[in-house]
């Protein structure tokens, strides 16, 4: 497909492709502190980590995720990507949300002291397995668009 | 003999010390609650590895240690002040003896207490005809007023009172209070083991009674004494497990005496075969009402003979088909014991009418004319049950019971009935569960626990054993609910998992008898005690290690709190509970932090200052907490200077946050105690606050701000404190605003306790100065434990949902409580995550595992059992409206912190709508224009409205902001009894004390007036009224009042006379003097903490105070109950 392009069109499509490889890269990423996220709060629920050293690691993961989704997001729209764009915005502003809201009397968005409070637990772990989904379901879409559009 | 042996009556002095050891627990290993540390033994080395090497790079100029080593290096007075006190001998008591001398000092005193009250318990049950009524609900210490005086010599116990108290220890089988009614009416009818016997008793009296009952015990005795002899040796080859008396008295006549007789009588008797005590009662009380019972006034004995209604037939409920009320409740016992389980009472209690000691207009005849044969536990075989009595709030205005609110009794059979957890440490909002959640939704009403597991206990089982039996699943301790399968092998009631009973637990030390697990001591009371081994520790057990941390800056001396603080310190030293290991230590702090350096050996305490505050690290890390015994007498010196060396100080500052980490630091190797006293706003290195509140703010409507902390820094202070196993423990004695609300967060996530003393002054505020004063004798004295984990276990199907108290939750049903101490309470939020559909039962257990002030692991167990209903009505029926109140009280300070505070009211207005509104559309028949509430919640929409008056959830009314977050704070860790009086003040007339109806507690007459609805128009000018807030106590006089009174018990000539501040009651010799003090000493003695009388006139400025207690009366921004109970109904309507 690619042979046959004129340049430009080569130009175009390879960096569009190296753009989705790096989308999914970075999805792959984004992946992880989910997948961390939910492996370390099941580690609470079964008792075998302290509520207090889960927070202090999982508070770790806050900034960097938000920071990426917020990049991600902000490039599409660079590229006019909207659908994928529109797609990122309401995973990005409820993190950057949920970082704002935090109290000021709290560690951070997950506090120890009240983890175990009001099934806070659960809403966290049920937040981070839609997460992951998402983030599961944009790494198929970028790769199977990818070949398409290239 | 039977009397003795079957008295399964718990007798529970609040403020008493408890004849049983300090106690402790640990939760089984794998909890590990103490992060890995190192050794006791090793402590020291290690604290000077890590923290000598601090001290040595440490800038020199920052530690001005003293040039020469005794000179102390601050001002010149406190030098002064060092060398002018005078020389103390050395406390010569050693730790343990002194330990010894002061528990002795309380055991006498409970001893004594419970004597009385057991001689009491045994001739009321003696005397049946005295109405074992007269105990009101968990005082158990009053006499009749008939029989007051006859009634010991009768007895006959006296010389082995003492023995048999510590006796009943063991054998006594945990009761809920009015438990004891019955049990007090079965012990008449079963000593003379006919059941018939007991409507002879009635008419004859107790004197006939007495005769007849005290021949059959000598005779019991005797018998008893020839088996125990006989059978001694057979059991004395069996030591595989001793039970740890709490006293070593001479034990074995006792208990002989205590278990032996039932097997006694039932060889005499032909009722049954070797049933176990229980059976007995049962067979015996059979179709009693337990809670009918109690509701017969004591001061008509005449009218108890209607409670003696004869079971249709004693041997009804030991044919074993017949008696499964439950589905697995025993179901495969051995015979005996199956037998014990009667027919259900048909009747459910009936909360607001069993108030036990009062006169009570309404008595229910027909209850006991009904069948007990009903037996079936569905509350639609009978005619609607009390609780569920539909009562019309508009219309109906006294709703409020003549004496206290008594706690609903779970709907059980009599069988698990008495041996279920006292209401008074473990209490459920619902005692009916629903069966599944999408019920509890339907019933609109909080499903949760409110737990008071270290309460102050005079009978307590404390069992040593090499095995502590418990689930190998589940982990559950054994407790009164479990079903024995057969004679090898338990089922658990929590998990349901068939575990085997190990040889050790065959064999009942207390009967000395092999093949009876279901008569342990653990099977017999649901409140239990074990000595843990060393299984359940991570680390040797800790010493008790206190340091105390005063703000010394110019506003702290000027309040004057060192003087009493100093002062209760060296009043209770050799109170501080501990062992010969217990160990002290000071810090102050103003822009610097001051350490005390005590070591053994010096000649006067050594003051060293470090100023570098950024950087805080402890000069002499191993010479400043010190042991209590070898440096008493430079503790001495030292608190007898402190008052003084900063007298002239001008430092305004206040580095609390420094201070902290440099207690945290000196506690770490340890863990302990730290108690804080700050007196404002700390404004200096780490954790430095600002002011928040607007004044303008405080009485606004609308929006509450700055309730949740400000930082995070007291937060993570306390989660490395509790990581340390160290509490800190906050007084705030400030006059301006101190950010209440971040600095309470140190104490609530380590396991603390807050006390609160606004615009505290030693001279201008003497009611506050007394209340520090009384506050700290309390505080200083009473039971603590150390590293202590608290872990809450239900029912498969339950989980908990949030947890509510000053601790810190490690994991889902794991609390760590660095310290736990025997004010605090804790709450729960249960839900329902499976269906109960399986299971007639649900039980809860909480263990408490701790390290007792001696240097022992215990592990106190509270197991409560309830029953599952599947329809809506019998939620109802069951529900504890106080415990209901006080959950949702705790869910409304969670509600304002995390929302807002018209978020929390809004909620509690719609909790009480939602579950009224739910009820009554399950009543059919009701009229739907009417506000119709069931009886057991008829004080709930009262209750609501007082809790949206209270200082932390009231708006339009001026209340500053520390006020609000203190009570928020109260609410979350008070218990039930302590919340609903401050939720709740009880209103009291006393100008007229000597024309009402009175008890005999200790041979006082204590008035008892009934209770007064909390509104100015029961407020008279010509009386006196007593409010008893919880901590504090008002007396209001009326202008008119009788000069007669006030004269009596006032002492003075006449109400002009009175002065404004005044705080005692003189001793004047005259009737009404003598009923008001014992009176207000009879409220005193029921808490704790003995709370402060304030005498309020009318023009007083404490006036406003009293006035906003009357929470059914109109204010400016709130409801009357009235105008509550329409804008309810309207909500309803909608």
């Amino acid at each position: 497909m690619c042979t046959r392009a004129s340049s430009v069109f080569f130009e175009r499509t390879f960096l569009s492709a190296v753009f989705m490889f790096l989308l999914l890269k970075v999805h792959l990423l984004m992946m992880l502190p989910s997948y961390f996220l939910i492996i370390t709060l099941s580690d609470l629920e079964c008792d075998y980590i302290n509520a207090r050293s889960c927070c202090s690691k999982l508070n770790k993961w806050v900034v960097p995720e938000v920071i990426g989704h917020a990049v991600v997001t902000v490039l599409m729209l660079i590229s006019l990507h909207w659908f994928i764009f529109l797609l990122n915005l309401p995973v990005a502003t409820w993190n950057i949300y949920r970082y704002i809201m935090v109290p000021s009397g709290n560690m951070g968005v997950f506090d120890p002291t009240e983890i175990h409070n009001r099934g806070q637990l659960k809403s966290h772990m049920k937040e981070a397995m839609i997460k992951l989904g998402f983030h599961l379901l944009c790494f198929f879409m970028y790769l199977y668009s990818c070949p398409i559009r290239a | 003999m039977c009397l003795c042996s079957c008295s399964p009556s718990r007798m529970e002095f609040p403020s008493g010390y408890g004849s049983h050891l300090p106690s402790y627990s640990v939760p089984s290993g794998h909890y590990s609650q103490v992060p890995s540390k190192a050794a006791a033994s090793h402590l020291d080395n290690q604290y000077r590895a890590s923290y000598y090497p601090t001290y040595y790079s440490a800038p020199a100029q920052n530690v001005m240690t003293p040039s020469v080593g005794t000179n102390v290096l601050n001002t010149q007075e406190s030098q002064q002040l060092y060398n002018k006190t005078p020389a103390h001998t050395v406390g010569s008591a050693e730790g343990p003896i002194q330990g010894a001398i002061s528990s002795a000092s309380y055991l006498h005193t409970s001893a004594q207490q419970s004597y009385s009250a057991f001689g009491n318990h045994y001739s009321t049950s003696v005397s049946s005809s005295v109405a074992s009524q007269g105990f009101p609900l968990n005082s158990d210490h009053y006499t009749m007023p008939m029989v007051s005086s006859a009634m010991y010599p009768n007895v006959s116990y006296p010389p082995v009172a003492a023995g048999r108290v510590y006796g009943q220890a063991f054998t006594s089988q945990t009761l809920p209070a009015v438990g004891q009614f019955k049990e007090t009416n079965t012990f008449s009818s079963q000593s003379t083991s006919v059941p018939h016997s007991l409507q002879q008793h009635v008419p004859v009296g107790y004197n006939t009674t007495l005769t007849t009952i005290s021949s059959a015990q000598s005779i019991q005795d005797s018998l008893c004494r020839n088996l125990t002899g006989s059978l001694l040796t057979k059991v004395l080859r069996k030591k595989f497990l001793s039970l740890l008396f709490l006293k070593n008295l001479p034990f074995l006549k006792q208990l002989t005496l205590n278990y032996f007789p039932p097997p006694a009588i039932d060889s005499s008797s032909t009722t049954s075969s070797a049933s176990p005590v229980l059976n007995n009662y049962d067979a015996l009380e059979g179709g009693g009402y337990p809670g009918k019972q109690s509701s017969i006034s004591f001061v008509l004995p005449e009218t108890r003979s209607m409670t003696s209604s004869p079971v249709p037939a004693p041997s009804v409920p030991q044919t074993s088909k017949a008696s499964k009320p439950f589905g697995y409740g025993y179901p495969t016992l051995q015979p005996g014991y199956q037998n014990a389980a009667p027919p259900a009472p048909v009747q459910p209690n009936n909360p607001g009418h069993h108030p036990g000691f009062q006169h009570y207009p309404q008595q229910y005849p027909g209850v006991n004319q009904l069948s007990s044969s009903l037996g079936g536990l569905s509350l639609q075989h009978s005619q609607q049950p009390e609780s569920l009595r539909p009562v019309n709030l508009t219309q109906d205005r006294n709703i409020l019971p003549v004496s206290s609110v008594p706690a609903p009794v779970p709907n059980l059979n009599s069988d698990l009935r008495k041996l279920n957890c006292s209401p008074d440490s473990f209490r459920c909002t619902l005692t009916n569960i629903p069966q599944t959640q999408a019920l509890l939704n339907k019933a609109k009403l909080p499903l949760g626990l409110l737990l008071h597991p270290f309460r102050d206990l005079t009978q307590l089982p404390v069992i040593t054993s090499s095995t502590i039996v418990r689930c190998r699943s589940c982990r559950t301790y054994i407790n009164p609910f479990v079903s024995f399968i057969d004679q090898r092998r338990w089922k658990c009631n929590l998990c349901y998992r068939v575990n085997d009973v190990p040889e050790e637990f065959m064999y009942n030390p207390l009967t000395r008898s092999y093949g009876e697990p279901h008569k342990r001591p653990e099977v017999q009371n649901s409140t239990v005690e074990f000595i843990a081994s060393s299984d359940y520790m991570l680390r040797p057990p800790q010493p008790a290690v206190y340091l105390f941390v005063l703000d010394v800056s110019h506003n702290a001396v000027e309040a004057g709190y060192l003087t009493i603080v100093c002062q209760s310190l060296l009043e209770n030293l050799d109170k501080l509970p501990g062992d010969s290991r217990t160990r002290i230590g000071f810090i102050t702090f103003d822009s610097t932090v001051q350490f005390y350096n005590l070591q053994e050996g010096l000649s006067q305490p050594q003051m060293l200052i470090v100023s570098d505050i950024d950087d805080i690290f402890l000069p002499t890390p191993d010479s400043l907490l010190v042991n209590l015994h070898e440096s008493k007498e430079l503790i001495k010196d030292l608190l007898n200077a402190l008052p003084n060396m900063f007298t002239n100080t001008r430092e305004t500052h206040s580095a609390l946050g420094p201070a902290l980490q440099a207690a945290f630091k000196l506690m770490s190797p340890t863990g302990g105690r730290i108690s804080v006293f700050q007196t404002q706003l700390p404004s200096l290195g780490a954790g430095l606050l600002h002011s928040r509140e607007d004044p303008n703010q405080r009485s606004s409507t609308k929006v509450v701000q700055h309730l949740g902390p400000a930082t995070d820094f007291y937060k993570k202070l306390a989660l490395d404190c509790s990581g340390q196993q160290t509490a800190v423990d906050l007084f705030l004695l400030s006059s301006q605003y101190s950010d209440l609300a971040s600095l309470a967060c140190m104490s609530k996530y380590s396991a603390g306790c807050i006390y609160y003393y606004p615009s505290f002054h030693r001279s201008h505020n003497p009611a506050q100065a007394e209340k520090l004063q009384k506050d700290l004798k309390r505080y200083l004295t009473r039971k603590i434990g150390f590293e202590a984990v608290m872990r809450i276990r239900c029912t498969k199907g339950l989980s908990i949902h949030t947890f509510h108290g000053n601790f810190f939750v490690r994991s889902t049903d794991l609390l760590s409580l660095a310290n736990v101490n025997p004010d605090a309470g804790f709450a729960v939020q249960m839900s329902i995550e499976e269906s109960l559909t399986d299971t007639s039962l649900v039980c809860f257990q909480t263990a408490l595992l701790y390290t007792s002030s001696k240097g022992e692991r215990r592990i106190r167990v509270h197991t409560l059992c309830l029953p599952v209903v599947s329809s809506l009505a019998d939620v109802y029926a069951g529900a504890d409206v106080q415990a209901v109140v006080c959950l949702l009280a705790n869910m409304a300070v969670d509600r304002s912190v995390s929302s807002s505070l018209s978020d929390a009211r809004d909620a509690l207005v719609n909790a009480v709508v939602d579950s009224l509104a739910a009820y009554m559309s399950t009543a059919s028949n009701l009229q739907q224009s009417m506000l119709i509430a069931p009886n057991s919640l008829k004080l709930f929409p009262l209750y609501i409205l007082a809790l949206l008056k209270q200082k932390a959830f009231r708006t339009g009314t001026s209340t500053r902001l520390d006020d609000r977050v203190y009570a928020m704070c109260q609410m979350k860790s008070q218990p039930l009894v302590h919340l609903m009086k401050m939720i709740h003040p009880n209103l009291y007339r006393i100008d007229k004390l000597i024309d009402e109806s009175t008890i005999h507690v200790n041979d006082r007459v204590v008035p008892q007036p009934p209770l007064q609805k909390l509104s100015a128009e029961k407020l008279t000018r010509e009386g006196a009224f007593l409010m008893d807030c919880g901590s504090i106590f008002y007396i209001w006089i009326g202008k008119n009042c009788s000069n007669n009174f006030i004269k009596d018990v006032l002492g003075y000539p006449n109400y002009a006379s009175v002065p404004q501040k005044m705080t005692q009651l003189p001793e004047v010799d005259a009737l009404s003097s003598e009923r008001t003090r014992s009176f207000i000493s009879w409220l005193r003695d029921s808490r704790p903490l003995s709370p402060v009388l304030q005498v309020i006139k009318d023009e007083n400025p404490a006036k406003t105070d009293f006035f906003q207690h009357l929470i059914e009366d109109r204010t400016e921004a709130a409801f009357s109950y009235y105008e509550f109970l329409l804008n309810i109904q309207q909500q309803i309507c909608k």
